[in-house]
């Protein structure tokens, strides 16, 4: 058995592969992030902009910029919310992630419309690019035709300030 | 991989436990929450079936304080071990910064611990990762059950069948009782620390 672990474990290519990944993360050092992707304060501030300005003004409750991974990019709210933001935005990934796999299996590319309604609260998904996610939570006030139109929006001038 | 938001100092990163089912992972989870209960602020979040075994993943956001100035957040999470889960096991990799490997002591399941380390071998080469470079810790758990006289594998075995190749830290535990559970997770937050430290300078 422990000769069959060490060939599955020894094989070369992943090993390699890893390096050049190492090799491309090492130009970005000096930038912010480790991730796959890398954005500037500058970059940041224009997006929380934009969530503050179409969406809380909107009459969203609180709206998410989360990556792939469950990572919080940028938040903002009313100030009136008090959710448990991490978990959310971990199971929000994980949620989109699950959901976009079906989609492939039925073989749709993927599905447009991610919404949960609640009697009170809503939430509403939205892939922005291959990175990020919006998740928006709102709740009676603000129609969902109203709300799509406004997360279209904001998703355009997230993407026309970085773009993976 | 972690996110570093420089504007807010904030870090944030992803510890994945992983190893084959039923082996401790999530009870892992379970002892850091009631252990750190003051320090984690939000609840710990499970997916699990009516079995209570894990369907999707546990995830448990722990603050680790400050370092280098930046608010670190480590994001813990499990995997589902059992084999039929592959698909929601490799969505949960997505991102993962950290690794910490539960294998299950008991003779019998000495087979399943060496399947399920080359299942994470495979999954983490589709994000065209190495298991030689993540930061990866090894835990041998369920030592405890050597009272109760079940047969255990000598942990030299366990070294030799896992870790004769890949040499990284490991410890012998019971996520039950709690030993070393702590000294793993605080081993895997500082190797996944080192690994991050370049970016944060």
């Amino acid at each position: 058995m422990n000769k069959n672990r060490r060939s599955l474990l020894s094989s070369p290519e992943p090993g390699s592969e890893g390096e050049e990944e190492d090799k491309q993360l090492g130009s970005n050092y000096d930038d912010i992030t480790f991730t796959d992707y890398t954005l500037g304060q500058e970059e940041l501030e224009k997006i929380e902009n934009v969530l503050e300005d179409d969406l809380i003004r909107s009459g969203v409750h609180s709206v998410l910029l989360i990556d792939m991974a469950g990572n919080i990019i940028a938040q903002r709210d009313n100030g009136a919310c008090d959710h448990d933001l991490y978990s959310l935005a971990a199971l929000a990934s994980a949620n989109f992630a699950a959901v976009d796999t079906m989609a492939k299996i039925v073989g749709e590319e993927e599905f447009s419309l991610l919404f949960h309604k609640g009697e009170n609260e809503n939430i509403h998904f939205s892939k922005v690019n291959v990175e990020f996610l919006l998740i928006t939570i709102f709740g009676k006030k603000v129609s969902l035709g109203l709300l799509r139109l406004k997360v279209a929006e904001a998703v355009d001038k997230i993407n026309g300030v970085w773009k993976p | 991989m972690a996110f570093v938001n420089m504007k807010s100092k904030e870090v944030q990163a992803k510890i994945v436990y992983y190893g084959p089912g039923r082996g401790g992972k999530t009870t892992n989870l379970e002892f850091i929450y009631s252990k750190f209960r003051e320090r984690i602020k939000s609840d710990m979040v499970s997916i699990k079936t009516h079995g209570d075994r894990t369907l999707f993943f546990d995830f448990l956001p722990f603050d680790i304080g400050k370092i280098m100035g930046y608010d670190v957040k480590i994001q813990l999470y499990t995997v589902p071990g059992q084999v039929k889960y592959d698909a929601t096991r490799r969505l949960v990799l997505k991102g993962v910064d950290g690794m910490v490997f539960v294998a299950d002591s008991q003779v019998e399941q000495r087979k399943k611990n060496v399947l399920s380390l080359k299942n994470l071998q495979e999954n983490l080469a589709m994000y065209k990762k190495s298991i030689f470079k993540v930061p990866l810790v090894l835990q041998y758990n369920k030592r405890d059950l050597k009272k109760e006289g079940i047969p255990l594998l000598p942990t030299e075995t366990l070294e030799k069948d896992l870790n004769s190749q890949l040499k990284v830290p490991s410890f012998a535990a019971s996520a039950v009782s709690g030993e070393n559970v702590v000294p793993t997770m605080k081993k895997i937050i500082s190797l996944t620390m080192a690994s991050l430290q370049n970016v944060l300078k």
